[in-house]
């Protein structure tokens, strides 16, 4: 046999072995696609339910994946270039959300807001809402959104000014009487409880998405060779520089990649939220729950429809994951 | 002056006996030895990059030893040059004095003496993406060398260039030599190097640098 031949055997047979996996996702998928009708498709879009749900699971899967990489950018630094006692420990920890069951997930969480400390925010977050809001959230956000303007202004030291404009925004809000007005309607739109409310959505899918952000931004710092930053030392950078000006630059693959990790495992969840949001109709309804909510009453065509959506945006965020993430080398 | 007393180096199995040496001011060091021995090692200790096990680093009669390396006023550049690949070459060499808070038109002035001298204007609004060896390496040297420190470290920066590239570079790292303004220790396992750029010769052998 021909050393072509041969190589086209070998081909062929890892070729069938894999497209068993390959034919069975599409097949999945063609079979969904031959039960819709386009007009079922329209009409579930059109239910007003659904489209909270859409609504929901879009905006709480945002703010998971914020969330999620302001924990996953620290976290995967600090295992990545730092090695100190009880490391493997915190790791393996970070790890327990990947292989715990989902239900036992939301059931944790449920449990733990129903001790003191639970307890304790819950009430703090349903009377306090609109303070948290306006002077912790608010001047955090604008010192972040200002981030690029002090890097150009500060030549150096630019990371001191963070705190400097959080503090500036609060005595503003404070002294301006904007504050209060903000505090009080903020309070009044979302100051609310956390179980089988909207926040507990966000927290069900974040105990889960982060630790698959945290796991990605790790491989991406391990993938940048410390060495840049060791010269960026010697040329006067602080760790911290260091760390601003060379290794986040330089992580922006990997940092999209997270994110749309931890946006995507966020769209998919469904077990926590069940146990600890629960499925509430126009309340903490999100896709997931809407495809068990339409099954449960016998409505096939509405959860094949939904589902359908769910594969769409799927194959998108997948294709931008591809784009920017999985190619072309690490960060 | 480099002077280095007694120090010594342990990294997990690796490990480098007390070692002692000396590079007087203005001049133009070759540290030769085989691949392993811990050249490198050494290099980042003086950086400041690697802690010590004990002994100590002097510079112009400093101590340094405690110092961290942007406080030591060294420019370094290492053996993969090490690129910032998100910063264009301009950003490279206007890095450190941007740091430092320099003005503008120092800063442009600057950037615009060193591309002059490593003939590297061309590149000056590429990123690193793309560039040859011998280009990454004078943009390595560049940035080292912005802040005009008093003292360079060289960690084999002529190893992975072909002939050509690497005549142009020692043109130019001899025209360093000459001008005498930066205390130089550079790394090497080529002894052609040490001949066409050492005033002072040292050998690492057993974990002992002597010179010669």
């Amino acid at each position: 046999m021909t050393a072509r031949g041969a190589n086209a055997r070998f081909y062929i047979s890892l070729g069938l072995l894999g497209g068993v996996y390959v034919v069975l996702i599409v097949a999945m998928i063609g079979a969904d696609l031959l039960f819709a009708t386009p007009e079922s498709l329209w009409e579930a879009l059109k239910s007003p339910e659904i489209q909270y749900a859409i609504k929901l699971s879009l905006v709480s899967c945002l703010v998971t994946a914020v969330l999620s990489l302001w924990v996953a950018v620290p976290l995967g630094y600090l295992f990545s270039r730092t090695r100190f006692w009880g490391r493997p420990i915190i790791e393996t920890i970070v790890d327990i959300p990947i292989v715990l069951p989902p239900l036992v997930i939301g059931l944790s969480l449920l449990i733990l807001f129903q001790r003191p400390l639970g307890k304790w925010i819950e009430a703090t977050t349903a009377r306090q809402m609109g303070f948290l809001l306006t002077y912790v959230a608010i001047p955090m956000v604008a010192a972040v959104v200002f981030w690029p303007v002090l890097r150009r202004v500060a030549r150096s030291h630019a990371f001191l000014y963070l705190p400097a404009v959080a503090v500036l925004v609060v005595v503003i809000l404070r002294f301006s009487g904007l504050g209060g007005n903000l505090e009080s309607s903020l309070q009044s739109r979302f100051g609310t409880r956390i179980t089988f409310q909207i926040p507990s959505v966000i927290i069900a899918q974040f105990a889960v998405s982060c630790a698959f952000a945290v796991r990605t931004m790790r491989v991406t710092f391990d993938q940048i060779s410390p060495r840049a930053e060791n010269v960026a030392l010697t040329l006067g950078c602080t760790r911290s520089q260091a760390f601003w000006n060379v290794a986040l630059p330089e992580s922006w693959r990997g940092l999209v990649s997270a994110g749309t990790i931890a946006w995507a495992r966020a769209l998919g969840e469904f077990g926590p939220i069940l146990v600890f949001a629960g499925a509430t109709r126009m309340r903490t309804e999100v896709l997931s729950t809407t495809v068990f909510l339409e099954l449960s009453v016998g409505r096939l065509e509405a959860a094949i429809a939904v589902s359908l959506l769910m594969v769409i945006v799927a194959v998108v965020v997948l294709l931008l994951m591809r784009t920017f993430g999985l190619r072309g080398g690490p960060a | 002056m480099i002077q280095i007393e007694n120090l010594s180096i342990e990294q997990g199995a690796f490990r480098l006996g007390e070692v002692s040496f000396a590079v007087p001011t203005g001049k133009y060091a070759v540290l030769m030895g085989p691949t392993g021995c811990g050249k490198t090692s050494l290099l980042e200790a003086i950086a400041g990059l690697r802690p010590v096990a004990g002994g100590r680093v002097r510079l112009g009669g400093r101590e340094v030893t405690d110092l961290t390396p942007g406080d030591r006023g060294i420019g370094y550049v290492p053996q993969d040059a090490a690129l910032f690949r998100t910063m264009t070459v301009y950003n490279h060499l206007a890095f450190a004095l941007n740091l430092r808070g320099a003005a503008r038109a120092a800063v442009r002035q600057r950037v615009t003496e060193l591309a002059d001298w490593l003939m590297i204007t061309h590149l000056l609004y590429r990123r690193p993406v793309g560039l040859s060896g011998g280009e990454a390496q004078r943009v390595a040297l560049g940035r080292a060398l912005s802040f005009r420190p008093a003292y360079l470290l060289l960690d084999e920066p002529l190893s992975s260039l072909d002939e050509d590239t690497r005549g142009l570079l020692v043109e130019l790292l001899n025209g360093l030599r000459k001008s005498a303004e930066v205390t130089v220790l550079h790394v090497t396992h080529n002894s052609a190097e040490a001949d066409r750029l050492a005033d002072v010769r040292f050998r690492m052998t057993d974990g002992q640098v002597v010179e010669g």
